[in-house]
């Protein structure tokens, strides 16, 4: 299992537009990708539990990827988060 | 006649017969299903059309509305095939034997309650997002069926509106729109902004007025409801002045502030809190020649924290994309007074403690400000701008204190751009000395409200002295060409932030002086950039 810490500096936090695209991302991996905040956890392809974390700016999110592909899972979504949010 | 008051979401004004647009609530009737497996792919069908209707709606609406706001669309179609979304869907079918549409409703009721009920405005407003899927899946699987038809041009009043259904509407025939529900945050508010028409939430709207004639004022937030002969007569008249002013704009707009024979000045804009960037942009201010930082202390208990400052320079220099944002550390004291700070009372507060005095005297109020600013370099092209100097010294004091924040800075790590230093000359000491102080910084802005009122020994707040306050006397406008004169030996630029800058019967003198900017409110900014362009 791979995983990184990242804080969010998006305004609005993880917003409907970015979730959509993340899960999008998360879609084309085999590994399970999940990302997390204050023990409470979700499937970053499922786009409406991941708003439903209600991601604000400046929170600390964890991001999981375990799977046969999961080096390259955490590379695309670190960039994914430090380009969009 | 009947006058209301709602939110505002975009200024102008709209004249017009109302619609009452109501959705097509689809009674959704609760029926058992005997074959499970048929009514499951009843759904399936039915959500791979409202995804195709969502994907066609999409390439409409990027035409239309440009990509960002038509990605809520896309959003929508994510959701459909959100798993959480069809699984709950698919179970209920599943284990209570009920009809595709009851499952779809019930799913869609108790997703936009869990939005409904978080704490943050922005996925509040996201609990119509969801609604707005599940309507349209209902609408499929019943048959569906799309907007009503515009007839003629219109303000549409509703209960709320969804992203989908404001991009099905035919754009030629909207001319405001006003709805009870719905935030500022909205993408219909955000579409409504696209589109430039005015539009007005939290009205509380009734059916009654449909086919009535109402005006929409979208600068005061009110809705008049059967207007008067009079009140009609006075907006058309505004309408009009409204439409020039939006066609001055597109004229001049990505125009050249240039002379007809090359003389250029920038043109940039005074404002005074963040909200006014709208109207930065909307005018096409080539910068922001003074941005008052005194609203992050005003209307507030205590000091404002570094981050909160941090946050509001960061929006706007982010907004400003690149465009120079002139920050003035703060100017209180005088006619601008914050209880927390404990000024006191002066006799003569005009000439008191205030603004880079308060500054020099307590520095950490200083220098949180400064650090806040100097972070937000980071984001854009960003300025500082100190008012009420007199003297050199203060110059040099300000310098060091700027050398310690940085250092400061530095050490923890935290990233900054080197920032240009400018000052205000707005006392006859800074405007006599201008040649040595244009030797210490990178420009000077004058200010030319209190620059008169010094030079004239006339208190700008005593109505009794109106006939004495000439901002046009000789005296002001020989200081503003030595200011002027003295900035340009030394290589720096110099611009007006004052009034005057605006007085379009002085624009011609100043062009003659040789001024390299003038900072205006942004109404101003188009008029004078066509005054500048018809001069020689």
């Amino acid at each position: 299992m791979k995983q990184f810490d990242y804080v969010i500096t998006d305004e609005i936090g993880i917003h409907a537009r970015p979730a959509g695209q993340l899960a999008k991302e998360a879609k084309n991996f085999q590994s399970s990708i999940k990302i997390s905040i204050d023990g409470k956890e979700a499937n970053v392809t499922k786009l409406m539990a991941v708003m439903g974390l209600g991601i604000k700016k400046g929170n600390t999110v964890t991001i999981t990827a375990d799977g046969a592909d999961e080096e390259e899972a955490i590379a695309v979504m670190e960039k994914f988060m430090k380009d969009h949010l | 006649m009947e006058t209301c008051k709602g939110t505002k979401i975009y200024d102008g004004i709209a004249i017009g017969s109302i619609f009452f647009y109501k959705k097509h609530e689809n009674s959704v009737e609760r029926k058992r299903v005997e074959d499970i497996e048929a009514e499951i792919a009843r759904y399936e069908e039915a959500k791979k059309k409202a995804i195709e209707q969502l994907n066609a709606l999409h390439e409409k609406a990027v035409v239309e509305v440009g990509e960002i706001n038509a990605q809520i669309l896309e959003v929508h179609a994510m959701m459909l095939e959100d798993d959480d979304y069809n699984d709950s869907i698919h179970s209920l079918i599943k284990n209570q034997g009920i009809n595709a549409e009851c499952a779809v409703a019930t799913t869609g009721d108790n997703f936009s309650e869990m939005f409904a009920n978080m704490d943050d405005e922005y996925f509040k407003a996201r609990s119509a997002d969801v609604k707005d899927i599940s309507e349209r899946v209902i609408n499929v699987l019943g048959g569906g069926h799309g907007a009503d038809e515009l007839k003629e041009p219109c303000i549409i009043a509703a209960e709320d509106l969804a992203p989908s259904e404001t991009v099905q509407m035919d754009k030629t025939k909207l001319l405001a729109f006003v709805t009870r529900h719905g935030s500022t945050n909205s993408h219909t508010a955000i579409l409504a902004r696209t589109m430039s028409i005015p539009a007005l939430i939290k009205v509380d709207i009734k059916e009654e007025w449909n086919h009535k004639t109402a005006i929409v004022d979208g600068y005061t937030g009110t809705l008049i409801v059967d207007p008067d002969a009079d009140t009609l007569i006075s907006y058309r008249e505004k309408q009009k002045r409204d439409e020039e002013q939006k066609q001055l704009l597109l004229d001049l707009k990505g125009k050249e502030t240039v002379t007809k024979s090359g003389q250029k000045v920038k043109l940039y804009a005074n404002i005074g809190n963040v909200s006014d960037l709208g109207a930065v942009l909307q005018n096409d201010a080539a910068g922001i020649g003074l941005f008052r930082s005194e609203f992050l202390y005003l209307g507030k208990n205590t000091f404002p924290t570094e981050e909160e400052q941090f946050s509001a320079y960061k929006q706007v220099a982010e907004t400003m994309a690149g465009k120079r944002v002139i920050f003035r550390t703060l100017d209180i004291g005088a006619d601008k007074q914050a209880d927390y700070f404990q000024l006191g009372k002066e006799e003569n507060p005009a000439m008191g403690y205030r603004a880079i005095r308060i500054c020099l005297s307590e520095p950490e109020i200083f220098k949180t400000q400064l650090r806040a600013m100097l972070r937000a370099s980071n984001y854009g092209k960003i300025a500082i701008m100190y008012p009420m100097i007199t003297s050199v010294d203060e110059i040099r004091d300000i310098k060091k204190i700027m050398t310690e924040v940085k250092e400061e800075l530095a050490t923890l790590g935290v990233p900054f751009d080197d920032v240009e230093q400018g000052i205000m000359i707005e006392t006859p000491a800074a405007a006599m000395i201008s040649d040595l102080l244009a030797k210490e910084v990178d420009f000077f802005s004058i200010g030319t409200n209190d620059l008169t009122q010094y030079t004239l020994a006339v208190d700008r707040q005593n109505n009794r002295l109106d006939r004495f306050y000439n901002p046009h006397h000789e005296a002001v406008l020989r200081m503003i060409r030595m200011v002027v004169d003295n900035a340009h030996k030394e290589g720096i630029w110099a611009g007006i932030c004052g009034e005057l800058g605006a007085d379009m019967t002085l624009t011609d003198k100043f062009l003659k002086i040789g001024v390299d900017e003038l900072s205006v409110s942004p109404g101003m900014i188009l008029p004078l950039r066509k005054k500048i362009r018809d001069a020689e």
